[in-house]
């Protein structure tokens, strides 16, 4: 015999402005089966909560209706508040009286009318819920970080200092990432390679955590604290554990003219190689798309001066099959290059060149060995032009959001330049300038004030080379829109930071949504900007959208604690609100026929055929078996189920049902 | 009932851009790309950008401002602003808008007169003719704006490589060209 | 090039395509016109004038009168459908730009395009397909080149393409706005080398010609000071109007400039011509101000 108790929120004046609660509270303590209705201002409050579970024990409740807000905002308290009345916290529902009722409505009888309507049809439901207990599912500790950049590695490091084991995958043969290619980083100007790299060494040398470079994501299977990962470690061509790190090799490789990725193209590296000195682990790989040996078969020569007879031309891919319990994504971003801008060259002109490749010039170990020199001919350049916002906030380029950090590394470069070349003149080409940070704005005014950095606010509409200088044709718009004409020696683009190469492959591998230029989709912009919306996976650094170095390494670490407090528990609970499909005894075993139709619908891929199988071993019935440990309760499958196999606990046909009939049926 | 109802000025120029062009002065950030790369902004009293703020304060005084300019007939219609802004905002088709409401209100700057002159000139001469008419242009445009000399020493050198055309070259249906001419005139 | 343009091309017998003049080619670019109908003859290409047509309005009536400016191009493109003529070269860049827009704007606004058909008094429908001459160049002329180059070009050019054969590129859907590179492929078939020119797409000064001769002298001598800094031995152009300006204002800009820039311009039909062996007459180049003195 069921026994129902209505709760109905005022809500402060939230509901009560517009609905008349009393007479909600009257209609529906009239109702058959309801055996307590009551009305109070805050019921999410203690004194509220207490009024639930009081009435529980008073009046032996067999289900409870709160009506209030969305349960979006409550359902947990409420159902916390049941549980401690001593109700199975899932015969507790919520009829939304607010975003559903009063805050859309104005105040008057039809809207008392529809909130007594949406009561029942809760009223109706609970009467056929089920005393449910959350699933339970085992955790496997060890955490898988991609990505080995300042937050990959924030993220490694942080998490092993729990205790917990870290697979940290790089697909570069060295970790740092970006901010190893840095010269100095802003607000301090620290020298970027000296933060960075005890950073890195701490990270292989780290007891907890396991690195492999050179090696990528291949697959990625399972549910939360239960992944099947595939990595492949890509043939390094070299056996690790002879290698020296002596270097031999890579000083007497007869290909030594490839474009040195780590130099931004600046620079030139052999066919073996290591990235950089300070590389990590510090072992070189053979680029097997441009050694001698593997065009044409010729060569060797690396082989033959190796002391430790460490190099291995045969090597094959490795695969190899991880069990992990959290994945923290850290893939970093890329920026765009010289040629994506037609206006100014499409790359044409050598010495117009993007941050990165500035950096490079700028950097001590860099190809130029810290010294600004033009790529054309070696000089050094007199009159350097900066342009902002090259490509950012560029809807007709297709980039409509602000990279975040051009401003501020653009002042860096004016004040490298300047702090390197004395009698240089810089000019920036500005629309606005974002420092919103700790410091920021003090290090931008003193590239101005103090190092004569020539600020102009205005866009460049052209920039072309004449007699071996490039003309920059742009504008002042505080002095008018006054047409503004410099001959430069060099020009350095801000250009927009995008979604790293292979990002998109990466997170439809992992199941895990991106928006349209590609970058990872957090879970909610506000509230949860390190969870996705796939359970278990965490982001980490500019995979999200570009940031800087001190929000990378705070979202390393949000994420790393999300991690370890998944790995607190020895086993994680779900909400049991999953899809089931039926079982019955042998020799029907269900209803389902084993079409299949509801395993490619699942977008959690938490659908299986089981077989049945007879005492022989032959398998007498096929049927579809949903993991409750991926299902997220969407109900995709139970519309599509053509013999009506499937239910939604919580959510059943039959609780539908009661409620499309409460509503069309006079009480 | 559109946004754009509720929060600009009805009666500003802007408005009437945005209704006729469907040019949207809100979308400019003035960056100042098209002033940078247009061919005559030195020239102009009003580059392409100014003119965009000018309109975005809908301000009367700053709509008479860009109707009263001589920017807007210095204007070559070389579409290098559109092709550059970031935005993709007409300004294009804003500087014809401009032009023509300029005269319909009777506030032609005096320094574009001889601008003028040749565009009226120009259209004279095809509306009976139904082909320009070089000759007859060069006399009209002298006639508008008083310049006897100009051009002079150009005359010879063109009739002796039979550039210029003393007989006008005259289509079959001129009628039909000035009764276009009529119903397209305001 | 759009797709529509790249049909196979039927070469046994003579090709029949519609042309625009325009009143600059049957004006003060004679020139124009005669390489234009030279090239056509050698090549077995017979190019129908669409009768009647009319002035396009030019710059002057999209200054001056909205309507008139889209009523005037409608009349030519109905006129070409109504003689079958769907497809339509048209050398001047302007008349081109001028066309190819009208016939934008009336197909995106139904209710404007009745408008204007109601003004011309024409049933219009914007079937035609609308080339310019670079376009009819690479479709007709190039694939019937081999075996006829008689004389290679064998000279450095600077290839003008001017701001109407580019721009607006989202409507015109022709080559890229910036750098554009199609009349330099096809100067390189011929044997030149174009130089590497960013004012390839610079306003020469437009239609103010007569009415602001000291502004076109500063743009167009900024233009041609540049392509003989690069050593081009010739500008090559596409457009009438780009090539009177440097060419028949040429004393102006010397005076403007205060110096003496000697370098000349061709149209590129007129390049070909020459290439393919046509005298230097029958292109038209005798008519030019500044002295052709290329072969």
């Amino acid at each position: 015999m069921a026994r129902i108790g209505v709760f109905v929120c005022h809500c402060g004046e939230n509901i009560s402005a517009t609905v008349d609660c009393g007479k909600v509270k009257d209609a529906i303590g009239d109702l058959k089966h309801v055996a307590f209705s009551t009305e109070y201002k805050y019921m999410c409050s203690d004194p509220g909560q207490t009024l639930i579970k009081d009435a529980i024990k008073e009046h032996n409740l067999t289900g409870v209706v709160v009506s209030a807000c969305s349960p979006r905002m409550h359902e947990p308290t409420f159902r916390k508040a049941c549980a401690e009345g001593g109700l199975n916290p899932y015969l507790c529902e919520m009829a939304n009286l607010r975003e559903h009722c009063s805050w859309v409505h104005d105040k008057n009888e039809l809207t008392t009318e529809k909130a007594i309507d949406i009561v029942r049809t809760q009223v109706e439901k609970v009467k056929l819920n089920s005393s449910l207990q959350p699933i339970r599912v085992p955790v496997t500790k060890t955490s898988l970080v991609i990505g080995g950049g300042i937050a990959g590695i924030q993220s490694a490091l942080d998490i092993a200092n729990t205790g917990h084991k870290v697979v940290m995958v790089e697909r570069s043969p060295s970790i740092g990432g970006h901010m190893s290619q840095l010269s100095e980083t802003f607000p301090t100007l620290d020298c970027s390679q000296c933060i960075l790299t005890p950073r890195m060494v701490e990270v292989a040398q780290h007891p907890n955590i396991t690195l492999y470079t050179y090696a990528e994501v291949e697959s990625v299977e399972g549910f939360i604290g239960n992944f099947k990962v595939k990595i492949r470690k890509k043939a390094k061509s070299l056996d690790e554990k002879a290698c020296t790190g002596c270097g031999l090799c890579t000083t007497k490789c007869p290909q030594k003219k490839i474009p040195n990725e780590f130099e931004q193209g600046m620079g030139m590296r052999p066919a073996i190689y290591v990235p950089f000195p300070q590389a990590v682990p510090n072992r070189p790989v053979i680029d097997r798309e441009h050694c001698t040996y593997y065009i044409k078969g010729k060569c060797k020569i690396c082989e033959i001066v190796c002391p430790t007879k460490a190099i291995r031309f045969d090597q094959p891919d490795e695969i190899l099959e991880l069990e992990i319990g959290a994945i923290v994504v850290a893939t970093g971003f890329d920026i765009k290059h010289a040629d994506f801008f037609p206006e100014y060259g499409y790359g044409k002109y050598k010495d117009v060149i993007d941050g990165l490749q500035f950096e490079r010039l700028a950097s001590a170990s860099g190809p130029t060995a810290g010294v600004i020199k033009r790529p054309s001919d070696g000089e050094i350049p007199k009159n350097i032009v900066f342009i902002a916002c090259a490509g950012s906030r560029d809807p007709a380029k297709g980039i409509a959001y602000c990279s975040k950090i051009c401003c501020m590394y653009t002042a860096k470069h004016a004040m490298l330049y300047k702090h390197k070349v004395h009698e240089g003149k810089a000019h920036v080409f500005y629309m606005d300038i974002r420092s919103g940070g700790k410091n920021y704005d003090e290090f931008v005014r003193r590239a101005i004030e103090e190092d004569y950095v020539n600020y102009i606010r205005g866009r460049v509409s052209t920039v072309y080379e004449r007699d071996g200088k490039l003309i920059v044709k742009g504008v002042d718009t505080l002095l008018g829109a006054q047409p503004v004409e410099i001959v430069a020696d060099m020009v350095v683009l801000a250009t927009a930071g995008v979604a790293n190469s292979g990002a998109e492959d990466l997170a439809q591998k992992l199941h895990v949504s991106y928006d349209s230029h590609k970058f990872f989709a957090e879970a909610h912009p506000k509230l949860k900007p390190v969870e996705t919306n796939t359970a278990g996976i965490f982001l980490a650094g500019a995979c999200q959208n570009p940031k800087d170095i001190p929000d990378a390494v705070s979202q390393a670490s949000g994420a790393a604690v999300k991690v370890a407090a998944l790995f607190s528990q020895s086993e994680l609970t779900r909400e049991p609100l999953v899809a089931v499909v039926n079982r019955m005894a042998p020799p029907l075993y269900s209803t389902c026929v084993a079409c299949g139709m509801c395993k490619p619908v699942c977008p959690y891929q938490a659908i299986e055929l089981e077989e049945f199988k007879n005492r022989e071993g032959k398998v007498v019935k096929k049927a579809a078996k949903i993991n409750e440990g991926l299902c997220q309760g969407c109900g995709t499958c139970v519309a599509i189920c053509r013999s009506k196999s499937i239910d939604l606990y919580g959510y059943s046909n039959d609780q539908v049902y009661a409620e499309v009939v409460a509503l069309l049926n006079e009480y | 009932m559109s946004h754009t109802e509720h929060h600009t000025e009805r009666n500003s120029l802007a408005y009437t851009i945005e209704k006729n062009v469907e040019v949207r002065a809100q979308k400019c950030y003035q960056c100042g790309k098209c002033s940078a790369g247009c061919p005559v902004a030195d020239e102009m009293d009003l580059p392409p950008s100014m003119v965009m703020r000018l309109l975005q304060t809908e301000l009367a005084e700053n709509d008479d401002k860009i109707l009263r300019s001589h920017s807007i007939w210095l204007c070559v219609t070389c579409e290098m602003c559109l092709s550059r802004c970031p935005y993709e905002i007409d300004i294009p088709s804003m500087m014809d808008f401009l032009r023509q409401k300029s005269r319909s209100e009777k506030k032609v700057n005096k320094k574009a007169r001889n601008i003028i002159a040749f565009h009226k000139s120009f259209l004279n001469s095809i509306r009976f003719t139904g082909r320009l008419y070089e000759l007859g242009l060069i006399i009209d445009y002298k006639r508008q704006s008083l310049n006897m000399t100009q051009d002079v020493s150009l005359a010879p050198r063109m009739i002796s490589r039979g550039k210029l055309h003393f007989i006008p070259d005259m289509i079959k249906d001129k009628a039909h060209i000035a009764r276009i001419f009529k119903k397209t005139s305001k | 090039m759009p797709e529509y343009l790249k049909k196979p091309v039927n070469k046994s017998s003579y090709m029949k395509i519609g042309i625009y003049p325009g009143c600059s080619l049957t004006g003060s670019s004679r020139d124009y016109n005669e390489s234009v109908f030279a090239l056509a003859e050698a090549f077995n290409i017979e190019l129908v004038q669409i009768p009647d047509w009319n002035c396009c309005g030019a710059t002057a009536a999209h200054n001056l009168n909205k309507d008139l400016s889209l009523a005037l191009p409608a009349r030519i493109l109905a006129l070409a459908e109504k003689h079958g003529l769907d497809e339509i070269v048209v050398p001047c860049a302007a008349c081109y730009s001028r066309l190819v827009v009208t016939q934008n704007e009336l197909k995106k606004d139904p209710e404007l395009k009745n408008r204007i058909s109601e003004v011309i008094e024409m049933d219009y429908r914007g079937t035609s397909r609308i080339s310019n001459v670079i376009e009819w160049i690479d479709k007709y002329i190039i694939p019937e080149l081999d075996g006829k180059i008689v004389n290679q070009f064998n000279h450095k050019v600077a290839c003008y393409y001017g701001c109407l054969l580019v721009r607006p590129n989202k409507v015109l859907n022709y080559d890229r706005a910036e750098d554009p590179q199609t009349m330099d492929i096809v100067m390189s078939k011929l044997g030149a080398s174009p130089v590497d020119y960013p004012y390839k797409t610079e306003c020469c000064g437009a239609g103010f010609s007569v009415s602001r001769t000291d502004i076109v002298s500063k743009l167009s001598g900024k233009i041609i000071e540049d392509a003989e800094h690069r050593g081009a031995e010739a500008i090559v152009v596409a457009c009438p109007m780009c090539h009177s300006n440097l060419d028949m204002r040429r004393s102006d800009i010397n005076k403007y400039w205060k110096t003496e820039y000697k370098i000349p311009v061709i149209f590129v039909t007129q390049a070909i011509g020459l290439a393919i062996g046509l005298p230097a007459k029958k292109v038209g180049l005798k008519r030019h101000f500044v002295e052709v003195k290329i072969s």
